[in-house]
């Protein structure tokens, strides 16, 4: 097991070597450039702000230079926010974005594993379409709707918790922030979670099982569920890497600073450090989230070994 | 990756018997599926025509009726948006565009998906490690850094929004589908046609995908709405459909912006909106039922 | 020779009235709060708890305010740093740094006394050398500032910034360690109004040297305004708290102030009616328009704003590199009335202008401002025959703009008059922001195109340079001989009212060519919550926090 993942990960250089540059020469492919602005620039500081960030050198040397940078751990600086260096504004984002969507996914799998599950075992009843229909509200109306409908209720009309912002980063000012990003992901983890706990109860071993008179829970925690969460595993790898790394729309409306708002600002402001910076870092955690989530599928599923 | 499988204890199997008569039979028995196939139905045809039956071209201004409830003197049923356009007739034209994005983008991330999952799964073994490795490095790339690149490389173009969405869904196709083909190519029925001398795509196509059809309807039911939620994200984003075309995402985005105001235009398109996904939903119930090979007796 | 001499108002009697009168005991209790009347009893009671918090829009891009560009980056820096001269609540010039100054007869020598008891937050007075480094550094071109054109006036300045001379020799320096001269290429009245600008403002030149680009954290910071930064969380809120040392520190109120971001406009709304925020950005959320008007319109503040939003056409390439008139035609075939009131809904000023309303200032109109829309759509349709279009041949073009929504709406209803008034088929394209600025300066694709331009200073000439046919930011390729000569002109008098006369007899040309099409004069938006005391609306949407104080509620 430790061999395995200690190839996967050198196997994984490649991959973010490749990631790397096809994200390098795709910003820079995009018309427009990091100083541009209503107002524009004298030629000659244009001229002085490309050298001093070195845009003025063939591309190719850029990109060395680039690489130079990160083995030394050196994201470069940030052209949009001059008064940081892009591991600075990542090293302040993720904590928040890890924090938030971190508890988004406990909740949603909490919820979602709940929820599938009993909606299996109650297949085609009244319940199963009604907890179905609550779950499914996550992703059948926006989160761009629902987070200020909540914020509406709750901080406006109700007063019960902060409209916006982290604060202090009290409990108060996670809960809407949390509970709207959980709520499409528990609407997903529920709908896998049902469809293969339904498969996963018809099987031969689970009816076996109940032949031999095992009490209905007992069939359930011990032998149904492991074997249920496999594509729920398989979705939450990619998922968590997506969600820690921050949410545009949930970030937007609360005012939080995470780092999802990055990778859109970056992109559209330019900001060519800024947004390589992010790119390399989500290349990273999914790799590192892919290769748990086989190492999980080997311990869920006894029948998938690694040499 | 290598990945050897140990004998499977599971010994269902799926005979060449006509699937597809057996699972219309269950899928009908399924009232709710049923029910939600035909609202489906409906509301495709209400997009397809219902504009037709409105005096109210989309795009056209109606300065007398800027901002204006809904209205069964005026013609404007739905109410109008701020540049007192009808309702009415654009969100049955959203939802064609959404319908579309829904259906093509799904569709392109399904045959993308199964094909390349089912194969690298299938064969396993190095051509399994360089497709996966492949996928893995487009699965590291955020999706929405891809997308804003292309509406700014290539201008905003709804042909574009489908390639896009496809191109980048069928990623997470292709891991289920081979991770799903992981556990049953060593299954007997498998084992069995091996044995026969079944040619290796005859393999996949008969024995491999059907078996996988259980997953993928529930997939399937789970990307249209994301897929249509992912238009609607770019919307709110500022970088969805093209003006003055719309799409429901579009639509929605708008009126949320002032769901207190002028909740009409909030409520008309959420509630379109909606409807649509869950009825896919429990379309994608129903299918997984009937096409489930396990299921059959 | 004209002097001026501080003289600052107390900002408020409110000071005077003590705080026990509101009690301490049952300020925890909200709904007792809530029932408190604003203000207390006498409607002048300080709230004990001395905080404002702003809506600020986007993230500040820099808290130099040597190297900012940006709305948001300069409210902050002038509540951390005070210039030579300051801005009155009304917009009105007052001493700032400086207690007073004398301009000389030629009016090329500005003679600055600086305030003996002013300091930086860590103690250190404010000198007239402190003064002189920072305008040097401000020009340096290492400093990579945008906006090194605010300081053209002074000797030298320009060379400095173009690096083609030494920093040391710029036309400013001091006289004593209290006095500070700056000298000026020729007569610009307008100057003490670009002191207000934050390129202008002295940094601290031993933190700068010892902390380099990170003189700008909290901690590392110093500044001689009215606060000091004490926290920065990017994409969250800037706060600044009351600095100790500043020269007024017992007329400032406040004791702790937040620049929010607010880059989500609608949940800005949100935010303020939580009561989390107590004034919003300038540009608030249009659409919640219509709930605020009917719910709390007193809260609601629209004001004049040093901008002008219009249209360019592209003169180097066809269809409108011919005569005036087919641009005319355009310009007259559009209802700006409806833009504002029906479009747009937040009191923005039509216009047939260039240059915004200013005092000292002759506002010029398009010829045909004063007749009816009938007329003018009347002369309109002969125009855009007598260019040459008609009913058969009718114009074809595409409109270029940046994706947003406000942007969008404008341009379907001005694209729609244009068709239901002279036929014409103009058609809508949009770019994404960066694009778009790149395909406007390239000038090769865009025929007409969306444009706005705020002005950077209090003076007409921000306004009349754009269209200098040598200026950098003229993207729409039309130049005039008469229109340069009168901008040279205007900057070498020192005659007020003679200068004015050149500017207005530039922009009547430029509203005789129409290379631009004006449609309205911007304004600021804003929702102040009642208890906000110190509140005044001006035109350069300048606002100084150690203005404000927070009243009881």
């Amino acid at each position: 097991m430790l061999r395995y993942t200690v190839r996967r990960l050198l196997g994984a250089i490649p991959t973010l070597l490749i990631l790397i540059a096809l994200a390098f020469f795709m910003i820079r492919a995009a018309p427009g450039g990091p100083f541009d602005a209503e107002r524009a620039l004298l030629p000659e500081i244009e001229q002085n702000l490309r050298a001093v960030y070195h845009l003025d050198e063939p591309l190719y040397l850029q990109f060395l230079r680039y690489l130079g940078g990160l083995l030394q751990g050196d994201f470069g600086p940030s052209f949009q926010y001059r008064d940081f260096t892009v591991t600075e504004l990542i090293m302040a984002g993720f904590p928040v974005s890890l924090r938030i969507g971190g508890l988004a996914m406990l909740l949603a799998l909490a919820v979602g594993v709940t929820v599938g599950s009993i909606a299996a075992l109650r297949q085609n009843t009244r319940i199963d379409y009604s907890v179905m229909s609550v779950s499914m509200t996550g992703i059948s109306i926006p989160n761009f709707v629902m987070a200020p409908m909540l914020v509406l209720v709750f901080a406006v009309y109700l007063g019960w918790l902060p409209a916006g912002g982290l604060g202090d980063g009290s409990f108060a000012n996670l809960v809407l922030p949390v509970i709207s990003l959980a709520l499409p992901q528990i609407a997903y983890i529920s709908r896998l979670t049902r469809g293969s706990m339904i498969e996963v109860l018809r099987s031969n071993f689970i009816r076996t099982a109940r032949a031999q008179g095992l009490p209905e829970r007992k069939i359930l925690l011990r032998h149904a569920l492991k074997p249920a969460l496999l594509p729920v595993v398989s979705y939450l790898g990619p998922a968590t890497a997506a969600v820690i790394t921050g949410s545009v729309v949930i970030e937007q409306i609360f005012s939080i600073p995470g780092l999802g708002r990055f990778f859109v600002q970056g992109a559209l402001n330019r900001d060519y450090t800024l947004v390589m910076g992010v790119v390399v870092f989500y290349g990273t955690l999914i790799v590192v989230f892919n290769l748990l989530v086989d190492l999980a599928y080997a311990w869920l599923d006894p029948k998938v070994k690694y040499a | 990756m290598s990945a050897d499988l140990a004998e499977t204890a599971v010994p269902e199997s799926s005979s060449g018997r006509s699937l597809w008569v057996d699972a219309w039979r269950t899928l009908r028995r399924n009232r709710a599926a049923v029910v939600s196939a035909i609202v489906i139905a409906v509301m495709a045809v209400l997009v397809a025509i219902g504009p037709f039956l409105s005096p109210y071209a989309y795009d056209f201004t109606d300065w007398s009726n800027l901002s204006t409830g809904p209205n069964l003197a005026t013609g404007h049923v739905f109410g109008t948006d701020t540049l007192g356009r009808d309702l009415f007739v654009r969100t049955l034209i959203g939802g064609r565009i959404s319908l579309m994005v829904g259906i093509v983008a799904t569709f392109v991330s399904l045959v993308i998906g199964i094909s390349y999952g089912a194969t690298a799964g299938y064969f396993g073994g190095r051509i399994d490690h360089i497709m996966m490795r492949i996928v893995d490095i487009l699965y590291a790339m955020p999706f929405m850094f891809f997308v804003i690149l292309l509406m700014v490389l290539f201008g905003r173009n709804i042909v574009l929004i489908f390639v896009a969405i496809g191109a980048i869904n069928w990623l997470d196709m292709a891991r289920i589908v081979r991770g799903q083909t992981l556990t049953l190519k060593h299954r007997e029925f498998v084992e069995a046609a091996e044995a026969q001398g079944v040619a290796t795509f005859a393999i996949i196509r008969r024995h491999i995908v059907p078996n996988l059809l259980g997953v993928v309807a529930v997939y399937v039911t789970l990307t249209i709405p994301q897929v249509i939620l992912v238009e609607s994200f770019l919307s709110f984003l500022g970088l969805g459909v093209q003006e003055p075309m719309t799409s429901w995402g579009a639509l929605v985005k708008d009126g949320s912006e002032e769901m207190e105001s002028a909740a009409w235009m909030l409520i008309f398109p959420a509630v379109f909106l909606a409807t649509t996904l869950f009825c896919f939903n429990f379309v994608g119930d129903g299918l997984r039922d009937a096409l489930d090979p396990k299921d059959r007796s | 020779m004209r002097t001026t001499v501080s003289l600052r108002l107390p900002v408020a009697m409110v000071i005077a009235v003590s705080l026990c009168a509101c009690g301490g005991g049952d300020s925890e209790d909200g709904a007792e709060a809530q029932r408190r009347p604003i203000g207390g009893a006498t409607g002048t009671e300080l709230a004990e708890v001395q905080e404002l918090h702003w809506g600020n829009g986007a993230e500040p891009q820099t808290l130099d305010p040597h190297t900012g560009s940006g709305v948001p980056g300069s409210n902050i820096q002038r509540d951390l740093y005070e210039g030579l001269v300051n801005e009155a609540p009304n917009g009105d010039l007052i001493p700032g740094a400086a207690e007073s100054w004398q301009i000389s007869d030629d009016g090329r020598t500005y003679t600055f006394a600086l305030r003996r008891n002013a300091r930086w937050s860590n103690g250190d007075p404010v000198t007239a050398e402190d003064f002189v480094y920072s305008l040097r550094r401000s020009l340096d071109p290492a400093t990579l500032s945008r906006y090194t054109f605010i300081l053209n006036p002074i000797v030298n300045a320009r060379e400095i910034a173009a690096g083609e001379r030494p920093i040391i020799d710029l036309g400013a320096r001091s006289l004593d360690e209290f006095t500070l001269e700056i000298e000026l290429e020729s007569p610009t009245p307008y100057f003490l109004g670009l002191l207000t600008h934050s390129a202008s403002f002295p940094i601290h030149r031993p933190s700068v040297e010892q902390y380099g680009e990170q003189h700008t954290r909290p901690g590392n910071m110093v500044s001689n305004g009215a606060f000091m930064l004490d926290q920065w969380v990017v994409q969250s809120n800037v706060q600044v708290v009351r600095n100790p040392y500043y020269w007024d520190d017992e007329n400032t109120i406040l004791d702790r102030v937040y620049f929010h971001n607010t880059e989500d406009q609608s949940g800005e709304i949100r935010r303020y009616r939580a009561d989390e925020i107590d004034i919003t950005y300038a540009t608030i959320a249009r659409r919640q328009l219509p709930w605020i008007r009917e719910n709390i319109p007193d809260q609601l503040v629209i004001a004049p704003y040093l901008g002008t939003y219009y249209y360019s056409f592209n003169t180097l390439r066809p269809p409108f590199n011919d005569g005036p008139e087919l641009r005319r035609a355009l310009a007259l075939a559009i209802d700006r009335e409806i833009i504002t009131d029906q479009v747009l809904t937040s009191g923005e000023i039509p216009t047939f202008g260039w240059v915004p309303p200013l005092s000292d200032y002759e506002n010029q109109q398009m010829v045909e401002a004063s007749w009816t829309q009938a007329e003018r759509e009347a002369e309109a349709k002969r125009l855009y025959a007598l260019a040459g279009y008609s009913e058969e041949n009718p114009l074809v073009a595409e409109f270029l703009y940046n994706t947003q929504d406000d942007h969008r709406r404008i341009a379907l209803a001005a694209t729609a008059m244009w068709k239901q008034v002279l036929g014409a088929e103009v058609t809508l394209r949009n770019q994404e922001w960066k694009v778009f600025l790149d395909t406007r300066q390239a000038r090769t694709e865009t025929q007409v195109f969306r444009n706005a331009w705020i002005g950077d200073y209090n003076d007409a000439y921000t306004f009349a340079e754009l269209y200098h046919s040598d200026s950098g930011l003229n993207n729409t390729g039309w130049g005039n001989d008469e229109y340069d000569r009168l901008l040279g002109l205007a900057s070498a008098e020192a005659d007020l009212a003679v200068r004015a006369d050149y500017l207005q007899r530039a922009e009547a040309i430029l509203l005789e060519e129409m290379p631009i099409l004006p449609i309205y004069h911007y304004v600021t938006v804003r929702l102040v919550k009642p208890w906000v005391g110190g509140f005044s609306p001006n035109i350069m949407d300048h606002h100084r926090s150690k203005d404000y104080y927070i009243l009881d509620h």
